[in-house]
Order: C-alpha cells, then structure tokens, then sequence
C-alpha cells in the first residue's frame, strides 16, 4: 500500500511542484511556514484542487494524472481528511456527523448509526452523540472529526493542522490521543503542519517544504540535527551557513569565512549551535579560530539562559547565562564581539 | 460613553420623515370601524378573498422554491456567459411596475399569446383570467425576492462544508441536499416570507393578468380596492389585517434572521 504523488500546480502565487510517497505503515508529516503550498498540496491529493501536470496514486490506482486526463473526483476517492477547524456540520448532531461517510458509501441508517456509535465510543465521546458541535469543546471537536474521518475505513488519512484550532492547554492532551489513533490506523497517514513539535511528535518521518517545493525530508532526527535550510534551523534554534568547503574553511556568500575541522570540501552546510557562541564585548584573543563583530540584537529569555540576536553582516545566534547577559549588558544592544571553535561548527554536505 | 446627537437640521427632517410614514398608520387605526371589525371580516366575500390570497401567495411561495432555489444556486455557483444579464433579466420584476408585469404575462401567457395561443391549441389550457394565473402573476413578481436572498446566503456560506461532504463520499445531489440546503436555511425562510408577503400584497399584475372575478382571481388587495367605492370602512378592516401581516412579517424577520437589533 503507498500514496504516489508527483504534480505541479499553480494557484494564484504559489507554484507547487512537490512529490512524495507514502509507505504503508509509516506517518509522514508535511512541515514548512505558512503559505507554503502544504494545504494546497493536501488538497490536490484529496482533489479538491486540480493538478496541473503530474499524477496522483493510491496504491497503484490512479486518482488523478494530468497526461491521460484521468481524474477520480474527490467523493469517489477513499480517503479521510480532517480538516482545519474540523468543518464538522453544524447542523447535524455529533452522531450524524460521524455517520454521514458511512451513510454516504451507502450503509443504511441504522448500520451507519452503530457504526459510528462505536467509532464515538472509542474516541472517548459516546455521551456527546446527541449534542451539536457547537456544544463541545475544541479538543472533542477534534475527535469528533477523527472519528467521522476514520469510520468509512479510507484507506489514506489526510490531517490539515489537526491541532492548530485547540488552545496551548488542550494540545498536548489531544495531541497524545491523536498520536494513538494514528498510530492504531491501519491506512496511509499524512500530517500537514507548520509546528515542528507537532510534526516532531507525530510522524515518524518530515517533509519540509518552503515556497511550493520539497527541502528537506527524512527522520524527526535527520532533519533536526542536519537543517538544510534557514526554516528549519531557525525551527530547531542553531545558526545555518551554506558554503563551499575548502581546506578546512568555508566561504559564505555574504562574507565571513567560517573555519571547520570536518575535511569535506564542496557545496557544504555548517551548522553552530547557539550553546557553541560565545558573545564578548571586547575583541577576543584565544583559541577560537573563528571571530567576528556584530551589534547585539534582540534578548529572548529560556529558563536560566538567554539567546542573544547578534546583528550584522552574518546574523547568528548565541546563547548565554543570564549572569553573562547582565555583565556584558546585552539588553541595551550595542558593538559585540562573537567567537566559537571551529571543532563546534557541524558539517555536511549540500 | 456619551451618546451622539443629530444636528437640529438632520433631526427635524428624519422626524418629518418618519411621520410621513406613520401618519398613513395612524389614520388607518383610528378610522377602523373596530365595532363592526368582526363582522366586515367574516363577511362572506371577504373571507373568500381572504382563503383565495392565502391559497395563492402560498402556491406562489412554493412554486418560487422549487425553481428559485435552483436558479438562485446556479447563480451562485456556476459562471457563465451572460450571467449577469440573465440575473438582471429574472430580477426585473422587483421594480418593473406591476402592471406592465401583467401586461408581459398577457403577451406570453393569454389566450393569443406567444406560448399562451399553444398551451389553448395544444392542451386546452387557459391561464389568463384563472385562479392559476393569479398564482403565476404572485409567482412573476415575487420569486425574485426570494432568488435574490437565497443567491446572497449561498455566497456567503462556508463551501468548505461542501468540501468535507464531498471527502466523506457524498455525491453533489447528497451535498446539496443534505450539507448546503440546511446550511442555507435561515436565507431559505427569510426568502420564502419576503416572497410570500410580496404575493399577499400583489395587486397590479394580478389584476392586469387575472381580473378580479371574486372567488376565482379576486384576492385581499382587490377585494379592498373594491370594497373602497362600496363599503369603506370594510376596506379599511381588511386593509389593517393586510398590514398588520406585513408589520409580523417584518418584524419576525428582523429578530430572527436579519441580525439588526
């Protein structure tokens, strides 16, 4: 079983030109900002939005493929999708939101009823059958449209920021229950969404993708610990270069030369952790083989320590303790200097 | 919070202009006979025009539903050439004056009229002059309230709904019938009582279409007309439960589904 997806589409200013596969037995989460094309790809899986060149797969049947002009309309396509803002049916009682894929495929009321009855059930809502979905909370909605999402048995399950309506409270709560429902879900999954803990958390392996097109892709590990691109390490919070390797350094394209131990050379990543920055306010002499000037920038707090923006031609981030940000007086801003070794600077390549 | 205050100007116009419009009712309430009000309304003649207005603008209404939904959705939902003209076209009626409505009716619809002299040839059907085509006038100029209100809530609804029926596996007759009629609901009433109390209230395209044959075309606008050269103070009880119609029908609205305090 596996989901194939390679297409194109333009949709007002996003052009989208993405392709992944889905496995069977893995939960994959499509991670990247907003605006990045990941609800339009969504979408375009579950063909609410035409392709423009390309092809979409579910196990090996063809769903839509722009070259043969084939398209499977959406209602005729087995999948589930959880919507942003769930789009239950406010007109129809939690029950009948539930049963409506069933009575849809074609089971009668009363077998659709007790169907989804126990599908209410095993999401912990059965009480909640008679009530609108005006009457629950956020985190019930949320199971309510997993299970209308789950009782048809689709054979891909789509989430469109399955969290992302619930407050910072209730998140981590359903967002557990989401990961056992997902995880006892026998179907395809595919997660959209623009937090990393969520995607972290959930899937078992990350898509990222900025302006329409694929970054990055691999484990939650993979992915954190070699960023290949400013998103990302701006997600996991160290500080990105791309250059070309060289004898032990590497040149930027905006100006400082960075020097590494790894003797890889060519199109390279390089990647400082913020712990490895050191911040001075005078010119450091030691052992630091790398040292450069900046203006300190904005201070964000972390328990006993503080990331400092440092401002200038190569912006980086440094972390410090809040003694270090009280001596050298980070807050008012001002002329800094910055240094880290070269041993800390992590290289791959591009 | 300090309250804002009208310019004496602004003021004393929008007063006159109120009064204009509350004068007319005033007299209406206080000329009423209200001795003999029971007895000028359960006059036979008056009860008949009464059941026939009601039989009619309640046909009207629901032969405005049944196309007009359709028509209103189309609109919404389906771009083609000439939409706006056709849309312009089927609205005409709300400010067409009504008796030019009739006179159209006649042309197409009576005896020597273009689909009128095939309907007589063909089938033997005769509108013109017929409780059927008092209900077709009420119909011609009333359904447009109603297209016009359906077409706005059908805008205006979230389609992602549509969307999550669709993904679900229900095909676009299932979609519509059970995902966006009842999310179009409030639009649906608001419409039919706009719709329905146009018909009640319909005089000019009737009259022109249909005549004013009492217990066949003579409905409750006539009937007052009528009864205004006659019996006067009759006219005027049955012009008070007109009215008093359209101030519920109003007012009914504005609560529930019009949203203004």
């Amino acid at each position: 079983m596996s989901l194939e997806v390679d297409l194109r589409l333009t949709l007002g200013p996003l052009a989208l030109q993405m392709e992944l596969v889905i496995e069977e037995g893995e939960i994959v989460a499509l991670l990247g900002p907003n605006g990045a094309g990941k609800t339009t790809l969504l979408r375009a899986i579950a063909g609410l939005v035409p392709i423009d060149a390309g092809h979409v797969r579910l196990d090996g049947e063809v769903l839509e493929d722009a070259a043969t002009r084939r398209y499977v309309r959406t209602e005729d396509r087995s999948i589930g999708v959880v919507f942003q803002d769930y789009l239950l049916f406010p007109h129809l009682s939690v029950l009948d939101n539930v049963a409506f894929g069933l009575r849809s495929r074609g089971a009668d009321g009363a077998q659709a009823w007790s169907r989804a009855m126990e599908w209410l059930e095993r999401v912990g809502l059965g009480r909640y059958a008679k009530a609108r979905p005006a009457q629950l909370s956020g985190g019930e909605r949320q199971r309510v449209a997993l299970a209308r999402a789950l009782a048809p048995e689709p054979r891909l399950l789509l989430l469109d920021e399955p969290l992302a309506a619930l407050d910072v409270t209730t998140r981590a709560e359903v967002r557990r229950d989401l990961k056992n429902h997902l995880d006892s879900f026998r179907g395809l999954r595919l997660v959209v969404t623009h937090d990393p803990l969520e995607a972290v958390s959930l899937a078992d392996r990350l898509i990222v993708m900025e302006a329409g097109r694929h970054v990055q892709s691999g484990t939650p590990a993979e992915v954190t610990e070699r960023p290949r691109s400013r998103y990302v390490a701006d997600l996991v919070g160290v500080n990105l270069f791309r250059g070309e390797a060289e004898h032990g350094s590497i040149r930027t394209p905006d100006g400082p030369v960075v020097a590494a131990t790894d003797a890889i050379s060519g199109a390279v990543f390089a990647v400082i952790h913020p712990r490895a920055v050191s911040v001075h306010r005078v010119r450091p002499e030691g052992s630091p083989r790398n040292v450069w000037s900046g203006r300190a920038g904005g201070v964000e707090l972390l328990g006993d320590r503080a990331r400092v923006r440092i401002e200038g031609d190569t912006p980086m981030v440094a972390e410090v303790s809040r003694a270090a940000l009280i001596d050298l007086e980070l807050a008012r801003g001002g002329d800094v200097w910055l240094s880290f070794k070269a041993t800390d600077v992590v290289v791959y390549p591009a | 919070m300090r309250r804002e205050r009208a310019p004496l100007l602004i003021a004393v116009l929008a007063a006159l202009g109120a009064a204009f419009f509350i004068a007319p009712l005033v007299g209406l309430i206080v000329r009423t006979p209200w001795g003999s009000a029971v007895q000028s309304l359960l006059a036979p003649d008056t009860l008949q025009a009464l059941r026939l207005s009601l039989e009619a603008s309640l046909s009207a209404t629901a032969i405005a539903l049944f196309l007009g939904v359709p028509l209103a959705w189309v609109y919404a939902r389906i771009d083609f050439p000439g939409r706006s003209v056709l849309r312009a076209l089927t609205t005409l009626p709300m400010v067409l004056p009504p008796v030019v409505g009739g006179i159209a009716l006649l042309l197409a619809f009576g005896r020597r009229g273009l689909l009128g002299a095939w309907l007589d040839n063909s089938f033997g059907i005769t509108l013109p002059f017929t409780t059927a085509g008092v209900v077709m006038a009420e119909t011609f100029v009333a359904m447009p309230f109603l297209v016009l209100t359906v077409e706005a809530g059908l805008r205006s609804m979230d389609r992602r709904y549509e969307e999550a029926a669709r993904a679900l596996g229900a095909h676009r007759w299932t979609v519509f019938t059970r995902v966006t009629l009842p999310l179009v609901a409030p639009s649906l009433v608001a419409g039919s009582i706009l719709c329905w109390a146009r018909a009640l209230g319909e005089f000019g395209a009737t009259i022109t279409f249909a005549g004013n044959f009492p217990g066949v075309t003579q409905t409750m606008p006539l009937a007052v007309y009528l009864l205004l050269e006659t019996n006067p103070e009759s006219s005027f009880v049955l012009s008070l439960v007109l009215l008093s119609v359209s101030l519920l029908v109003l007012i009914g609205l504005r609560d529930r589904w019009l949203g203004t305090a």
